[in-house]
């Protein structure tokens, strides 16, 4: 700081004088470097920043001042001050950080508490695979059809080509209701939702359907009386026997991985002829990769057709259906039957309520 | 059908060196069913046969035992123990001498047993590894072997025996003769048909036959064989291929038509012709038709069974089983044999009603060749007289009209086109020459290429295009059939209400509930547990004719027996806080059933047919249901637990409702199984769907639940589908907020208060919200004071504090007069 004359008196202007101001504000900075906390440091503000402070003091001086010194001791007190609340500023903010993360550290807790006190829900496998086949097939622009359970016997066997005595339909262990002649049967299969499909809809039909099923078996570690199957029909124009392989071969693909892919043995179902066994490749069974039974299908019989008034000269058509539970024992390595049926939660809760585990592999076609 | 692979070579000549192994692929390959490569032995010699010198009877033990000498063809007989006691001196026995293996690693040695030095071992044929007879030792037929001759070449122990499953289609591989046929397509191999031998001629009748029911008997042949040696045993490769094949050799006669029957597939039937009184007629059975069947059991001949009858009566119960009082037996020696050919679905029934799955009827529910009879027949006589002498009269019997297949014609490209393959020029022609038709390749008035097919006998299953079609593409191989994918139409995805099933599931879960599949089998005794009245229309069940459970045979008509099921498992099993959730059709039948109409397939049944049919069936709506019970949320750190309550049954309910887009209004209800005072009815608009809240404390006394166990069911079905949701107006402007607290009988219903005050403080009024409820001595007996947040808001302006007022006013007067509440100060 130069002066650049000195035409007024000293004497009068000692608080303003450049050693008073920095004097001042060392003693300012000195005092709030001193402070501990938010609050000592407010308890100190008015010694060197309150009305009575000598830089508030000093300020009062300057009126004293001829006219041509104010405007330099001005701006020389402004100064002053300002370093003095900024020293002031600087040391709150400190103040005020330290005191935040004191509270935060204070209210910190133990995040690895157990959480859940409200009990954890899941959806059964069984329900999840179903919804999952079906929405490969209408990812491939089928729709999902459904029937009752209780099933006429007309839908269940002799539109399905099952002849009235035909030994066939003891293959099925049927369960029967009462009375005698009642016509009416537990669905022994879902293929009679292909039948409902065919008289309901406008050709050509493309659907899936997931449900529940019924057979004589008693409960046991690879047999239940009440299973799950899901159908697929396609009739169409053209429909071939290659196609009922490419599509069965991208659902396998699907639900077994990649690299799955499907064979098939001759066989009879009353429904389809020519018919099939199907077999599916996979690679991660249990015990190493290997072909394993997964379901039937074939080309829907003519009788069947004709039963549901389509020209056979004009459309064929394929139709296939798996065993829910024997695709999931087989996918997931579930070695007791009994462990789908019983509802035991313990089962049931692996799986969580969206079941990715279930088959989480993408169509790939 | 089990049948021994030499039984099988013996008709096809398959390439030299074709394993076991390789012929049962080839069996999968063209449609048959393996269910078991089963290889004889392993039997490592010195297995020889034995005639036995002498036998001692050894005394003093506690089961009979004998000390025999056994001439092996040895310098010296050997000295062997034995237990059993069917064989006598000069019997021709198999005995393995010290160091041969039998099957199941059983090793022999000579060692010291009952006082004497047993020098090998006389062998029973489970032993042998060729059948489960272990009651004695085998002895084979006089004449069969000489003794020191190796048993194992002559016991045929190197052999395989393949089981294999037969499709209901075809009939005709319940035969070595068909199954051989299936070997030659296989391996383009060349076939003898052992049902193609010369039948003699004949003269004159074997014996007097009239049918009746033609229509259930479509041939009867038949031929007398009389002066057989009685006593005669079967020779022994007959016995062992039948052994083989399953079957106890009984006698030569019986055997004789056994064998008959699994080389050809034609059942025989042996009558002891010195028992018969008459001439036969087939016929169904009439009123008071008794028999007694072979196996010894009366039974009661039903008006739609076929019989063959003589003077006496029914002697047989046509295509599934003998009479006892014709049997033959090893001291026969008058025998008429008989083939017949039977309507299968006669048979069928027949062999259901009796319970009679017989050899014979499995194979005539499945059509049998119709041109066999007078071949079996005489292929049976010569096997009798072969081994026991006596003489064939010369007279056959063969009646009937016999059923043959008709030509079925095709486009000559049609297993092209339903394969999705070109195949090479001819191959269908050549195919289903291979399987016996008679093929001819004609052009169609249209010019083109059909094939016509004329089924051989033994096929009546080839009666349309597909299944030729089938027969061309299995013995092609379904291995040359390409992958394609299909373009199926645009879809339009899943509809609302299968979405919405899913939206509820994953809701619940979600929730806290796990699913489980509820059992839909339940019984009347549950229906009494759960507290329903006589006339409970829930008692209103289907029943299954034939249950696996006879305890369970309705089918349930509400959710809650499988869920609770389900509850009862998990807590014996140790769990103790359970929320489970089933969702799934229940099945409410007509209060009178409506008969089933009957409707044919040969074309598509009427759309009223069609409705008829789904009329009789019962409603079977989807029903989502939950029980709980124990903690509901458990006690932790963050302080105690709390027990599931019916708000929690009810707090289900909503879930559901919210997740399927609809409101629920709930009203106290008092049903069965629920506590009286702790149920809820919940409605969509005025129309019930369900119940929610605690069950009833002697429903879960009578059921062994844990306390307080709380239950929801609602009818899916019954929540209309949401087809479009208005949007909201959304007011920009403030609300003004403000709390009432009323004082009112303690058994209004707090909904139906909220409904009063939401109405009467109209439209103003956006939301509602209790928030508190108070009993206690200020507010006196018999009543309780219920607070109320409301919110008020205007659509188009700021709302004055004057006009909520008002509204507020307004609700309170219209709680005043509705439920005469009074506005608590």
């Amino acid at each position: 700081m130069s002066a650049t004359n000195d035409q007024y008196d000293p004497k009068q202007v000692e608080a303003l004088s450049d050693g008073s101001l920095s004097k001042a504000v060392e003693a300012a900075r000195a005092a709030f470097a001193g402070a501990g906390d938010v609050d000592a440091l407010a308890a100190v503000r008015p010694a060197h920043l309150g009305d009575r402070s000598p830089l508030l003091l000093a300020r009062r001086e300057i009126g004293s001042l001829p006219p041509q010194a104010r405007s330099d001791a001005g701006k020389r007190l402004n100064e002053a001050l300002r370093a003095a609340q900024q020293a002031f500023d600087e040391r709150r903010a400190v103040l005020v950080a330290q005191r935040d993360e004191l509270v935060l550290r204070e209210e910190a807790v133990d995040v690895t508490l157990p959480w859940r006190r409200a009990p954890r829900g899941a959806r059964h496998p069984i329900s999840v695979m179903c919804e999952q086949v079906a929405d490969i097939f209408v990812a491939m622009g089928y729709e999902v059809a459904e029937g009752p359970e209780v099933e006429a016997e007309w839908f269940n066997f002799d539109a399905l080509n099952f002849g009235k005595d035909h030994p066939a339909r003891t293959m099925q262990d049927t369960f029967y209701v009462a009375p005698t002649g009642s016509g009416q049967v537990l669905r022994t299969h879902t293929s009679p939702v292909q039948v409902r499909a065919l008289l309901a809809r406008e050709l050509p039909v493309y659907v899936v359907c997931p449900g529940r099923t019924f057979r004589t078996d008693e409960l046991d570690a690879t047999h239940t009386p009440v299973f799950h199957q899901i159908e697929g029909l396609a009739v169409d124009e053209g429909i071939t026997m290659a196609h009922l392989k490419g599509t069965l071969d991208a659902f396998a693909r699907a639900v077994f991985g990649p690299e799955s892919r499907t064979r098939f043995r001759p066989s009879f179902f009353p429904f389809t002829e020519p018919s099939a066994e199907v077999d599916v490749w996979f690679t991660e069974k249990k015990g190493g990769a290997d072909w394993v039974e997964w379901g039937g299908c074939g080309m829907v019989n003519p009788n069947v057709l004709r039963a549901c008034g389509i020209d056979t000269d004009r459309y064929t058509g394929f139709a296939f259906g798996m065993g829910i539970e024997r695709t999931l024992m087989v996918r997931n390595g579930i070695a007791d039957m009994r462990d789908m049926v019983e509802g035991d939660v313990r089962f049931t809760s692996a799986f969580g309520i969206s079941a990715f585990g279930i088959s989480a592999f993408g169509i790939t076609v | 059908m089990r049948v021994p692979v030499g039984w099988l070579t013996e008709h096809v000549a398959l390439p030299e060196g074709t394993t076991p192994d390789r012929i049962a692929e080839a069996f999968i390959r063209v449609g048959l069913e393996v269910e078991d490569v089963r290889r004889l032995g392993p039997v490592t010699g010195p297995l020889v046969v034995g005639l036995v010198l002498q036998i001692e009877e050894l005394t003093g033990f506690n089961k009979p035992i004998r000390y025999c000498k056994v001439d092996v063809g040895e310098d010296e007989p050997r000295g062997v123990i034995c237990g059993a006691t069917n064989f006598v001196e000069g019997d021709l026995v198999v005995v393995a001498l010290p160091g041969s293996v039998l099957p199941g690693d059983f090793a022999i040695s000579a060692r010291q047993s009952y006082g004497h030095v047993s020098d090998g071992m006389i062998c029973s044929l489970r032993e042998l590894g060729i059948g489960h007879d272990h009651t004695g030792i085998l002895v084979l037929p006089a004449g069969t072997a000489t003794h020191g001759d190796d048993a194992i070449e002559l016991l045929g122990l190197t052999d395989t025996v393949i089981e294999l499953a037969i499709t209901p289609d075809r009939g005709y591989c319940f035969s070595v003769r068909g199954l051989a046929r299936e070997l030659a397509c296989a391996f383009d191999a060349p076939y003898g048909d052992p049902g193609s031998m010369e039948v003699p001629e004949a003269s004159g009748q074997a014996w007097p036959v009239h049918i009746e029911d033609r229509q259930g008997c479509r041939r009867f042949v038949t031929r007398r064989v009389s002066g057989i040696r009685p006593g005669t045993a079967s020779p022994w490769w007959l016995q062992r291929r039948l052994l083989l094949a399953g079957m106890r050799p009984i006698s030569l006669p019986v055997d004789v038509t056994n064998y008959v029957m699994l080389e050809l597939g034609q059942p025989l039937h042996a009558f002891n012709a010195e028992r018969l009184s008459g001439g036969l007629v087939v016929r169904r059975g009439t009123d008071g038709d008794k028999l007694i069947t072979l196996d010894g059991v009366e039974r009661i001949i039903d008006p739609d069974d076929l019989v063959i009858c003589d003077d006496s009566g029914p002697v047989s119960l046509a295509a599934v089983m003998g009479g006892a009082s014709t049997e033959v037996s090893g001291e026969t020696t008058d025998v008429l044999l008989e083939a017949a050919n039977w309507e299968p679905a006669t048979v069928a029934r027949s062999a259901r009603r009796h319970k009679l799955p017989s050899e014979a009827a499995k194979r005539f529910e499945r059509e049998v060749d119709p041109a066999l009879p007078p071949a079996a027949v005489e292929f049976a006589a010569q096997l009798l007289t072969r081994y026991a002498g006596g003489t064939v009269h010369d007279g056959r019997t063969d009646v009937g009209v016999p059923v043959l297949p008709e030509t079925v014609t095709m486009p000559l490209d049609l297993p092209d086109r339903i394969a999705g393959v070109r195949y090479e020029r001819g191959v269908s022609a050549r195919r289903l020459g291979q399987i016996g038709c008679r093929v001819e390749v004609v052009t169609a008035d249209d010019g083109h290429a059909m094939v016509a097919a004329t089924p051989p006998t033994w096929r009546p299953d080839l009666r349309q295009p597909a299944d030729l079609v089938e027969e061309v593409l299995r013995l092609e191989g379904y291995d040359t059939i390409p992958s394609e994918l299909p373009a199926a139409p645009a879809g339009h995805g899943l509809t609302p209400g299968q979405r919405r099933r899913r939206a509820v599931s994953v809701a619940l879960a979600s929730a806290g509930y796990t699913e489980v599949l509820p059992s839909p089998f339940t019984s009347s005794a549950t229906w009494s547990a759960l507290g329903l009245g006589p006339d409970d229309v829930r008692r209103r069940t289907l029943t299954l004719l034939n249950p696996l459970d006879a305890e369970r045979a309705e089918l349930a008509t509400t959710l809650l027996p499988g869920l609770i099921e389900a509850l009862t498992r998990n807590v014996s099993r140790g769990q103790r806080d359970l929320a489970l959730y089933g969702i799934g059709q229940v099945v409410l039948p007509h209060a009178q059933p409506v008969p089933m109409p009957p409707v044919g397939v040969a074309a598509r049944p009427e759309d009223a047919q069609v409705a008829t049919l789904n009329a009789a069936l019962p409603a079977q709506p989807v029903h989502v249901g939950v029980v709980l019970c124990g903690a509901w949320e458990l006690p932790g750190w963050w302080g105690p637990g709390r027990e599931v309550s019916w708000a929690d049954a009810v707090a289900a309910a909503h879930v559901v409702a919210d997740a399927a887009g609809a409101r629920l209004r709930v009203v106290a209800s008092d049903l069965a199984p629920w506590h009286p005072g702790r149920c809820a009815e919940l409605r969509v608009g005025d129309w019930p769907v369900g119940h929610a809240g605690e069950l009833h404390p002697k429903v879960v006394e009578a059921l062994g639940l844990p306390r307080r166990t709380c239950a929801m069911e609602i009818d899916l079905d019954a929540i209309p589908l949401l087809e479009r949701h208005p949007a909201p107006a959304i007011s920009p402007f403030p609300p003004v907020l403000q709390d009432i607290a009323l004082v009112v009988d303690s058994i209004v219903p707090v909904a139906e208060l909220t409904e009063t005050l939401r109405r009467g403080a109209g439209p103003l009024l956006e939301d509602i919200r209790l928030f508190d409820v108070y009993t206690g001595e200020q507010i006196g007996a018999g009543k309780r004071s219920v607070a109320f947040a409301l919110r008020f808001r205007a659509p188009d302006r700021t709302l004055t504090v004057e006009e909520a007022t008002a509204a507020r006013d307004a609700a309170v007067k219209a709680a005043a007069t509705r439920h005469a509440a009074t506005l608590r100060t």
